[in-house]
């Protein structure tokens, strides 16, 4: 397979986009990629989002997003692997470049949450588990993900304070963010006093509902020398899966996934991320926040530029962000929130309660 | 009065929701004064996600559990109910799916107000007796229905209990007769469109509870030459704890002989289910040989009378599914009126 | 009607009675039925209903229901170690005043999963509660 590299980033800041649909988030986001690589053409756009039939009515959106981009007639899909949609779609876009079948590829992943009521979306986000074993009793994705953090806790004694040092320093990143949703900053103490959506997940240990849309466009990395910034290579990409209900893990603490960056949708994620890439051991994650390496200035910085918690989480829309984001990062152009002398960087994009992992390293 | 070949209970379950509401937070809501006196301490009321199905579901499944049958052996499932969660649609498919009695099953619900349960039992008995199958399960269950604020809404309680029918080899109990009175005396009815039922306040004692449930009771035990004394337990339908004693008292039934069966002082009246839970607290304590007089009262209006006699089975069956008494101590007590209302969806949303 | 009847009633095995599956092949025992052993690969799984006695593994309570949950919340949910082996994730019945902790001996019931008000179709199913009553 060819290299693959990354010439062109675009994002719209993740918010309550109350006066865009979902084509007008894609389309802006999409044009910010174009205008970033300064190369016109595309062979192929995969659309990584994950609700777009259940909260904004619409499927065949890769058409609809082809054609409001000005893309028509090229081949347009939908990739949807539940909120790990966005590093999904950047999964297709490089195999159809890295096997030569076409040159240019763009990626968009994008959502519109916010015109449904929360229990809705709730409901919504639940068709990412099991819909007969998991869904059709009411087990939420907070409730998953507490049943999770619920069992961590107990085995290895943790409180939840202890979880806070994700929150805190996904905020504090976030607040360096143009593009993030939650730029406030916030304390432990905020972070403990904040209500709970099913105990022990409160509101400060999850990534809140909203609309957003980022964009890349691939191509060869020998034909790179066109772009207009830095060519950023695809150094791997893989995908993984395991059962769909969380029950039915072997073991459920412990995810299948060979790399880092946390899709820190719930702070128990980052957590069983970090242990499960190796960067932590079992049971010491909570201690590496505590000791603040994983801060900008830390030796495992995440959720640069504030994660799924600070910048927000438009689910399907997320894992291109993230991708944004590590781009950003590699190219040197992250501002505050730069990561000195960055030159690898990982993403990782989670569906369902660990159930599809989708990660990339790239490279410059 | 008796089956072609002898019939007994082969096995029975018991179920009680846990929520209690204490009748001083009903008087309380209604203005009542503090020192009215009120006919229970508490009643039982069916959690947010039970119903009448789910509480017969459980009880059937504790009849299978203390019976040496397995659940494709039971030939029919009869639910006596006046509390079905479809007007339209039986709930004792539900109830035979769950327990695994499906499909070779004849199944359906009965409606006699109070007395439904009893129907069922007694139908179960003829099925089984007459040879028509080997095991027949006669629920009676309610969630029961009392308009806010009457007076009934003291008592109108949740429970109910299964009896599994079969032949006398396999009896915990062997039923010794059955008899029923039955007149059209309209003391009680709930028609489809209205959401609680209406009552003829005292028209449903003398000429309604008392005259019914007496003539069904003398008319058994004069057929089978017994008087009260020849029992030790006799259990009565219970709207209140005053009924029931008043008419043991007139049959000749002394207080000792009814009390450990008065399980609507502890959670009031559950309708179809309150005789059929009286009777199953004797059989938790009755030793083999120990007779039991049980008779029902269904509003509308009739009786069913059994004579019943415990076998050397029932003490070593009797802990394979939880007690009577098991239910009654899992208590948990509603905080408040508003609460109840919700539980029990008297709130309307729309 | 938009509760899809078809779905529910082909669910009432493992719904009403716990029926999972079991490996002809290995000790592999499943909930919710599979049609291949996930551990030895074998293909035709014969039906296996567990006993429905087992113990809490992990829990939460769910204060902000989906739609077609506003009339049990706030509820508890959990995973319960069934005595067979497998996991199982499950609303948990009666929970209220309960000290729930992980360990606790929890047996099956079937109750409402669900709100029915809207489409007037019950959804029944298991649930977990403690265990009552004496030791059996």
């Amino acid at each position: 397979m060819r290299d693959v590299s990354i010439i062109g980033v675009g994002q719209i800041p993740v918010a309550e986009h109350w006066d865009r649909s979902i084509r007008d988030l894609a389309v802006e986001a999409i044009a910010a990629a174009r205008q970033d690589a300064g190369i016109d053409r595309v062979d192929v756009l995969f659309v990584g989002n994950m609700l777009s039939g259940e909260l904004a009515g619409q499927e065949n959106l890769a058409t609809l997003v082809a054609d409001a981009a000005g893309l028509l007639p090229i081949e347009a899909l939908k990739i949807e692997a539940a909120c790990a949609s966005g590093g999904a779609a950047l999964r297709a876009a490089h195999l159809a470049v890295g096997s030569g079948a076409h040159d240019y590829a763009l990626v968009v992943g994008v959502e519109k949450m916010t015109d449904y009521l929360t229990d809705g979306v709730t409901a919504a986000l639940a068709l990412a588990a099991d819909a007969d074993y998991e869904a059709a009793h009411g087990i939420t994705f907070a409730a998953l993900n507490a049943l999770l953090m619920r069992r961590y806790m107990y085995e290895h004694q943790a409180r939840h304070e202890d979880f806070a040092p994700f929150s805190v320093n996904a905020h504090a990143n976030a607040a360096l963010n143009p593009h993030a949703m939650y730029r406030q900053p916030i304390t432990v103490d905020d972070f403990e006093r904040s209500p709970w959506v099913a105990d022990p997940i409160n509101i400060l240990d999850s990534a809140g509902i909203c609309d957003g849309a980022a964009a890349l466009l691939i191509g060869p990395t020998s034909e790179t020398r066109r772009a207009r910034r830095p060519p950023v290579r695809i150094a791997a990409s893989a995908t993984a899966t395991d059962t769909l209900g969380l029950a039915e893990r072997k073991d459920p603490l412990v995810w299948d996934v060979d790399l880092f960056e946390p899709h820190d949708a719930f702070t128990i994620v980052s957590v069983l991320t970090l242990e499960a890439c190796g960067l932590a051991d079992r049971g010491r994650a909570l201690k590496l926040a505590a000791e603040g390496r994983i801060g900008l200035e830390g030796d495992i910085p995440i959720c640069t530029f504030g994660g799924l918690k600070g910048r927000g989480h438009p689910v399907g829309a997320s894992g291109v962000y993230q991708l944004v984001e590590t781009v950003l990062q590699l190219r040197g152009e992250a501002g505050p929130a730069q990561v000195r002398g960055a030159t690898i960087g990982m993403a990782q994009s989670v569906g369902g309660s660990g159930s599809v992992a989708v990660t990339h390293i790239l490279q410059v | 009065m008796k089956t072609g070949r002898e019939v007994g209970i082969a096995g029975y379950g018991v179920y009680i929701p846990a929520p209690r509401i204490d009748a001083r937070t009903i008087a309380a809501a209604w203005g009542r004064s503090p020192d009215t006196r009120l006919p229970v301490r508490e009643k039982s009321v069916p959690a947010a996600d039970e119903d009448t199905v789910t509480m017969a579901i459980e009880a059937a499944r504790g009849a299978l559990r203390r019976s040496r049958a397995g659940p494709s052996a039971v030939r029919a499932v009869w639910v006596g109910t006046e509390s079905k969660p479809y007007a339209v649609k039986p709930s004792s498919t539900i109830v035979a799916e769950a327990i695994g009695a499906t499909p070779w099953v004849s199944a359906a619900d009965l409606e006699f107000a109070c007395k439904a349960g009893s129907e069922a039992m007694q139908t179960a008995c003829a099925f089984v007796g007459s040879g028509m199958a080997e095991y027949a399960l006669a629920i009676g269950m309610d969630a029961a229905q009392s308009k806010p604020g009457d007076h009934l809404e003291f008592t109108a309680a949740a429970g109910g209990a299964a009896y599994l029918f079969g032949p006398a080899a396999d009896a915990l109990a062997l039923v010794e007769g059955s008899r029923s009175f039955v007149t059209d005396t309209p003391d009680f009815f709930r028609r489809q469109h209205m959401h609680y039922p209406e009552h003829g306040h005292r028209f449903t004692g003398e000429p309604s509870y008392f005259r019914h449930t007496l003539e069904a009771s003398r008319g058994l035990l004069e057929a089978l030459g017994r008087v009260p004394s020849d029992y030790r337990w006799a259990v009565f339908h219970q709207p209140n704890p005053k009924f029931m004693r008043k008419v043991a008292a007139e049959l000749g039934f002394g207080e000792a002989q009814i009390a450990p069966g008065a399980v609507v002082d502890r959670i009031g009246n559950t309708y179809s289910g309150a005789s059929l839970l009286g009777l199953a607290a004797f059989l938790d304590a009755a030793r083999a040989g120990d007779r039991i007089f049980f008779c029902s009262y269904g509003s509308g209006a009739g009786s069913d009378a059994f004579s019943l006699v415990a076998t050397a089975r029932l003490e070593a069956a009797r802990d394979a599914a939880p007690s009577v008494a098991d239910y009654l101590e899992r208590r948990q007590p509603i905080p408040d009126y508003g609460a109840y209302l919700r539980m029990t969806r008297a709130i309307r949303m729309l | 009607m938009t509760v899809e009847l078809p779905r529910y009633h082909r669910l009432r095995g493992a719904y009403y009675r716990l029926e999972g599956s079991a490996c002809p092949a290995c000790p592999g025992r499943y909930f919710p039925p599979r049609a291949v052993c996930p551990a030895c690969r074998t293909a035709g799984l014969r039906m296996f209903a567990f006993c429905g006695r087992g113990t809490l593994y992990s829990f939460s309570r769910v204060l902000q229901p989906p739609r077609g949950f506003a009339s049990m919340a706030p509820y508890a949910v959990g995973m319960v170690r069934l005595e067979e082996g497998p996991l199982i994730s499950c609303q948990l019945a009666d929970t209220d005043g309960v000290d729930l902790s992980i360990g606790m001996p929890v047996e099956m019931v079937t109750r409402k999963l669900r709100d029915a008000e809207e489409h007037g179709y019950i959804v029944y199913g298991y649930k977990f509660r403690p265990r009552l009553g004496r030791a059996r």
